[in-house]
Parts: C-alpha cells; structure tokens; sequence
C-alpha cells in the first residue's frame, strides 16, 4: 500500500472575528489581498516538499481557480521550480475533490509515480450569509510515495458518488447557493456513514481502533453525525477548527489530516471521511518514520501567527466584493507573456544567479556579474528559500495597496544578494532594521484579466 | 574618467523660461512657443536663424513635438530623454553639435505637461514587463537616504528633520522671490514639519511640486557669441554619467551617496579645472526632488564635507545670503519639476545671475555656476552636472 512521505499546510495571516461579521463566536482565516489558491498552495508544498525528494506529479484541487481556463497547476510547477516533466493537473468542482486527489495520488503513488497533491481555497460567501460566516481560507500538501518511505499508510479507503444537488455555483455565479439543510442532511449523512464503513472494513478496522476520525462535508449536520452513527466517541473526533480557521473548502479535510499527523504516533490510525457530491473515506495507519516526515510549521503553529483586527470593509474589498475609491494613479500594466516566459525562473521560482568567478550573487538574474563585471559566467540559485534581513526600510504612504501603508525593505540575503521587495502580512509599527524575513509567492495584481504573480517578503511566521 | 570636455568653446546667447505651474489653459505646444519666443528675442535672432534643435520631453516620440507648434521650416530636431537630466541632456548635445562645427546656431529646448494626466505625481510609459518590476513611488525610494544617514552619522532622527525642514524652508524662501515659480510663498518652518508624512520621515512639504512648463537656450560656438549678445555666458563643464545601477544588488551600498553624481562632478570639475568646489563654485541649481536629495547632493558635489553637510545646511552656508547658495531661484521645491524643462530651467537662473538680472534674488559677483541634474533613484540613476560662468 502507498501512503503519504510528507505534508505541508498554510493558514494565511489574517482573521475575521465573527463579530465583525455580525456575530457568532471565534474568527476565519482570510487570505491576504495579495494571495489566491495557488499561492497559498505554493506555500503549503514548499513546505511539503522541504527535504522530500522529487515528485513525478503534481495534482492542485480548488473551488476558487485563479483562472477558468489556463493551468494553475504550471503556475503552482513554476512557483516549486519542478522540472518540466513532472505532469500537473487542475481539479476541482466539490470541496471534496482535496481528498478524491489524495486518493489519486495514492494510485499513481502505487503505479511508481510519487506525487504531489495540493489543495487550496479562499472561500467567498454572499455578504452575511452562512458560507462567509463559517468558511476559512488555507492550504494543505502532502506527498505521496511507497510504503517504504511513508509516514502514513493507506490501509483502507471507498468512495461514492452521487449525484445531489447541495452545493452548486455556475462559473459566472460570484457566490455558491445551498440547498435547505435538511434534505443535505438525509442525503449526504448515509454516503458518509457508507463510506467510512466500507474503508473501515477494507482495513480489517473497528470505527473503535481510530485514535482520530476526521469528518468534513457540505453539510455541517451530517458531518457532526457521522461519530455518533459510527459509534465513534466524541474524543476520537478531530477539531474541526470552526472556530479557528473556518471551513477552508476543498484544503479542510487535508488540513485536519495534517493537524492529526501532528500529533499522531506510531500505530495511530486516522480515518478521514468527506461528503459532497458523494463521500471518499480514507484509513491512514502513522509508522515510526512520523518523527522525520513532520513539516517545520505545524497547523497550530499557522492558526496562532495572526493579525486578528481585519476591518470587515477591507474584507470585502480584498474579495473584489466591495467597490471601493481608485487612486489618482494608472492601473498597473498588464504583464506581457514574452517577458514572463523569459523570466519565468526569476518571476515564479525567485531564482537569481551566482558567478562562478567570484561567487557572488545576482538578484534579479544578470549576465554580467555586479561584483567582478564576469559576462555569462553564471549558475542559477533559487532564493526562494533563503533567509534576509532588512538593511534598510520605508514606508511609501503614497503607493497604492488594498493594506496600506507599502512597506518597501532592502533586503540582504544571508547567503549574498540583496534584493528590493515589498514586505506583507507585515504591521508598520513592528518593523525594524536588522528584522528577519523569509520570502513568500504572491499574486501581485491581476491586470486585463492577468494575474500577476511574483515574491515578496515578510517577517518569519 | 575619460572626457575631454569644451571649456569655453560653447556660449549661451539667449534664454527663455515660462512661468512653471499648473497651466490648464496651455497645451505642450504653447509652451513650447513661449519659452523659444523669448529664447529668439533673448538672442535678438530670428526664428530661421537656428540651424538646429534639440527637444527634451518625456515620452512624445519626435522633434514633431516642436516643429509642428513651431512651424520649423525642414530643420533637424532631436528628440531626447534621460528621465530628469532630459532637459539637461538637450542641452548637452546642443552644445557638442555647435563645438564640432556640424552647425553653428542651435537651440536646446524641453516641456512638460504634467498635470494633463489628473494623476498624483509622474507617469512614466514602460516598455510591455515581466510583472516583477518594482513599483515604489518616488518618494519612498528617496526617503531611503534619510535614515541611512542619520545612522551613518549620528544624527537623531529629530535633527535630521530639522535639517531637511531646513532645506525646504530655504528653498520656498527663494522661490518666494521668483515671479517664474509655481509656489511663491515662504512657507513657515514648523508648518514644513509639521506636514502630513508621505514616505518614510518625508512629509509631504518635503517633496517638490508637480507643474507644467518649458525654458529654452540658445547655444553656438564662443567666437560668435557677441554676434547675438552683449553678455553671454560659457559652458566651462558638461558632464553626465549613467550608472550601472547596483544600489539595490549589492550589500555595499548604503544609501548615503549618490556614486553617479560624484563621479559626474569629478569629471566636470576637471574639465573645467576646479579643484576646491567648495570655494569656488559661486552657487548652484541642484536636483532637490526631495529634501534629503539635496542634503547628500552637497556632499556629493564635493560643497560640504563627508559627514558635514547637515551642520552646514544648519548654519545657512547654501541659502541665499550664504556663502555658496544653492538653489536661489528656489529649486524644484518651488518650481515643481516638469521633466523636460528643469535643467534648463536651472541654466535659467545661471543665465540670470551670472549677467546680474536676478533682481531681488541676485547674489554678489558670481563667477562660476553648477547646474545639477538626477535622474532614478538612490541606488540606480544618471547624473548630470554643467559648470557656467562669465
């Protein structure tokens, strides 16, 4: 059986209290204006893929595409700095399609292609209703590979599918609809239970030997009633971090698996289960390489690096759901294909170069070396992954931005180069001379309907 | 650096300079009539009297920019542009075209019409981009130089506020006496620090302005000069340098310094055979897009000391009354900076005040002038710097 070698996740750095939203206890986790679902999926394989060697395949699930017609995956393959023959595909169409994709992964794991599966969404309710109320934002990854090298083993899984109308938005629809609960709620709750029970019984497993059983479905009733239909007892249940995060889509299930295997041992089994559209249900079982395989970031350490005090205004505004006053400036140009394919190194994999005379490095890329004037005597380094420090810093109250002030440092790196970036999830006050900052993929602007994506920077989180 | 220089080979016969501000009833075209008119009766010449022209302006493509408005009758014109230095650059090449002998009359001309746009500061046109070019406005990147050099020289963050406010206070007090400026006000000093910040320390008092305008000069070769002019002025130094724009690629550089414009000066001041600028440079015109510009543009220029210029700038060595006055005619804090017509504009108040017309302005017995032009940023710029006299 395959199973899972690493994992990564991403909570974006800002919360909306429910109060703000007119009320309801606890926050969501929002994405940043500057971020969409394939960034925060770059961020979540990053961390993934951080020590994991390389992958055959790259799956990106989202209900929130960036583009309806154009690979998000090949922007995420870009971002990662894959090479060129690793396979990407888009999916999506049902939250549960994050764990439809594990599963594939899972089979192309087992037909000797290791592969990484993303899945991320920004989850956009109609002003006041439920789904803003209850939706959050975030990312998870995971890597799939043999039993060998697996943190996780498949040990039984089922899918269902059905055709119910429960959810449903069409490409020009700005907010999904639901049907009445109730009828989600008879339909989805007996996929659920069918499915966990058929996974279950694959594994040779009683619903009793699942230290954590992960629920996640449209239809929040139907997922709370699932443990007691199972005969699960309340503290095998994961959090399911409503209050926390929200209900982050087609990454929520990923997320939860991945909170779990935080805090799972050896011999752990860990049930998830997801309904919409029909139900997938998957067994994992934690071997002793768990310690290894853990990402750098936990979900809790994500969830508690927060800026809680996000305005609902700006909330809405950063959704393109508000329109709001443009400033006495241009809109910014739309970038040009020719320029981004030839910097497409520089612009999604933040790779500069370093001279092989002199060893110094050159960011953005440059043929002729700043340090030694070498011409073509370069090597190309990725950056993306090392650390800088703040030189020296300004605050441009008169540039335009959805969070303003702009925050401009120049940044030194640790390993050489120095590079001039606007930081973000970033508070003006907190911000000083000598700061460490790690670099994190963004969607700039979307210009003509293009959207704009490159690096910034922002304090270590 | 390797330039031969023309010193005193070239001389300007006649000048003309618009009024700079907001001129919503003047197209480019009418101003451009305006500053060449006064330029042909500055050198008592007629209109086909110039051989040849060289237009500085941003972004309108062709000498068809003047010509048409003018009506030049099948005469050469050279559209050129070097971000700020644009006005300065047509100046540049307007006297190399008379010093070679190509032709003997010319004319060196730039406009701007900034406020058009209805948008907040400059606009620039770039080429089709990648999408990771850096969009920070231009007072942020300037506002860089601030606390570098505070760091660098000990200075508290209060002192260099009043040392910058210092600078602007001058420079409006200037441009209060200019009946050409856009703003002609003293401002109070505690209002200039008290102005609601922009970027960084700089308020928005510390900025220039943005206007409309256009100056003119006529240039041929020194023997002619008389022909047209009583008392013409010579081009001593023409220097400018592009930089290879490293400020923000290597760990070194420290934002305290403009290397462009020292090494421009150096080039000019040899040229011209100047060894202590501090003591001899009778004034300047220098590039004070924003206060701290001109702050390290004194050191740079090699007028203060590394390290001094703020004590200098504190005991009023740069006002008009001082002894080395910068910006008299009150900078481009007082005139805004309509592109294409600063440098000359700054070659403007030379021209006044090496002839005593500067009326209440006119600084005693100036021998030698520097006009100074920047163009970028800190870290990433072209530089010009022309030394005049009589």
């Amino acid at each position: 059986m395959p199973g899972i070698e690493r994992y990564g996740t991403y909570v974006p750095y800002y919360r909306l209290r429910r109060a703000a939203l007119g009320g309801g206890k606890g926050e969501r986790a929002v994405a940043s204006y500057d971020e969409d679902a394939p960034s925060m999926a770059v961020e979540a394989a990053r961390e993934a893929l951080r020590g994991a060697g390389g992958v055959d395949a790259l799956l990106f699930a989202t209900t929130s595409p960036a583009y309806a017609e154009k690979l998000d995956a090949a922007t995420i393959h870009a971002a990662l700095n894959l090479p060129a023959a690793v396979t990407a595909l888009d999916v999506g169409g049902s939250t549960r399609a994050g764990l439809t994709s594990l599963l594939a992964g899972l089979d192309l794991a087992s037909a000797g292609r290791r592969t990484l599966v993303a899945a991320s969404d920004v989850v956009v309710g109609a002003p006041e209703g439920p789904r803003e109320r209850t939706g959050g934002d975030g990312a998870a990854a995971f890597v799939l590979g043999s039993e060998d090298a697996a943190i996780a083993r498949l040990v039984g899984r089922a899918s269902l599918t059905s055709e119910v109308l429960d959810v449903w938005r069409t490409p020009e629809m700005p907010f999904a609809r639901q049907w009445e609960e109730r009828f989600g709620q008879e339909v989805l709750a007996p996929l659920l239970q069918a499915a966990a029970t058929e996974a279950l019984t694959r594994a040779g497993l009683q619903p009793g030997d699942l230290q954590t059983l992960v629920v996640d479905c449209t239809n929040a009733r139907a997922a709370r009633a699932l443990p007691r239909a199972l005969g699960v007892k309340p503290e095998q249940v994961a959090d399911d971090l409503a209050d926390r995060v929200g209900r982050t889509g087609v990454a929520h299930a990923g997320l939860l698996l991945a909170r779990a295997l935080d805090a799972a041992s050896p011999g752990d089994r860990i049930g998830v289960v997801v309904g919409a559209d029909g139900a997938d249900a998957a067994i994992f079982e934690v071997t002793d390489r768990i310690a290894q395989g853990r990402p750098a970031r936990s979900v809790d350490r994500w969830i508690e690096s927060k800026r809680d005090d996000l305005a609902y205004a700006s909330y809405l505004k950063w959704r393109g759901t508000l329109p709001f006053e443009p400033p006495r400036r241009p809109d910014p140009a739309r970038p040009a294909a020719p320029p981004m394919h030839r910097a497409e190194h520089w612009k999604y994999a933040f790779a500069g170069t370093r001279c092989t005379k002199c060893e110094a490095a050159n960011l953005p890329p440059q043929r002729v070396c700043v340090a030694c004037g070498a011409i073509d005597q370069m090597t190309e380094e990725s950056f993306a992954d090392a650390t800088c420090r703040i030189a020296t810093y300004t605050i441009d109250r008169l540039a335009y931005s959805l969070q303003p002030p702009v925050i401009v440092a120049v940044a030194d790196f640790d390993r050489g180069g120095r590079f001039r970036c606007e930081l973000t999830d970033v508070d003006a006050e907190h911000v000083a001379i000598g700061d460490e900052l790690e670099m994190t993929f963004r969607r700039l602007f979307t210009a003509e309907g293009v959207h704009n994506y490159f690096w910034k920077a922002r304090p270590r989180r | 650096m390797a330039s031969n220089g023309i010193r005193d080979r070239v001389a300007i016969v006649g000048m003309g300079c618009t009024p700079f501000g907001e001129h919503w009833d003047k197209s480019a075209g009418d101003l451009l009539v305006d500053a060449a008119t006064e330029a042909y009766a500055s050198a008592q010449v007629q209109p086909d009297a110039v051989d040849a022209y060289w237009l500085g302006t941003m972004g309108r493509n062709s000498g068809l920019t003047l010509s048409e408005p003018l009506k030049l009758q099948y005469k050469p014109v050279t559209h050129v542009e070097n971000y700020c230095a644009t006005g300065s650059e047509a100046l540049r090449n307007a006297c190399y075209a008379v010093a070679s002998g190509a032709y003997d009359l010319v004319m060196a001309i730039g406009v701007e019409k900034l406020k058009d746009s209805g948008y907040s500061g400059l606009v620039g046109q770039d080429p089709p981009g990648d999408g990771t070019e850096s969009t920070l406005t231009a007072p942020a990147t300037f506002s860089l130089l601030a606390p570098a050099y505070a760091k660098k020289y000990g200075l508290d963050e209060d002192t260099l506020k009043d040392v910058i406010s210092r600078i602007a206070f001058k420079n409006h007090a200037n441009g209060a006496k200019n009946p050409k400026a856009q703003f002609r006000k003293q401002v109070p000093l505690e209002a200039i620090k008290a102005s609601p910040k922009v970027a960084g320390m700089l308020g928005i008092m510390d900025c220039s302005g943005v206007s409309d305008g256009s100056a003119a000069a006529i240039v041929c070769r020194a023997e002619d000069a008389h022909k047209y002019n009583d008392h013409p002025i010579y081009v001593k130094a023409l220097s400018f340098v592009a930089g290879p724009a490293e400020g923000n690629l290597r760990q070194d550089y420290d934002f305290t310094t403009f290397p462009e414009v020292a090494a421009s000066a150096a080039d000019a001041y040899k040229q011209a055979g100047v060894e202590n600028p501090r003591d001899e440079v009778s004034m300047a015109e220098v590039h004070d897009c924003f206060t701290p510009t001109e702050l390290v543009l004194m050191e740079d220029l090699g007028f203060s000391p590394r390290g001094q210029a703020w004590k200098d700038v504190l005991e009023g060595r740069f006002e008009l009354g001082g002894p080395q006055p910068v910006n008299p005619d009150g900078g481009l804090k007082s005139f805004g900076h309509p592109i294409g017509a600063s440098g000359l504009r700054m070659m403007y108040e030379m021209w006044l005040q090496l002839r005593g017309q500067a009326g209440e302005r006119q600084i005693a017995h100036p021998q030698l002038g520097l006009t100074h032009n920047l163009g970028g940023e800190p870290g990433r710029c072209v530089s010009f710097v022309s030394l005049v006299g009589n």
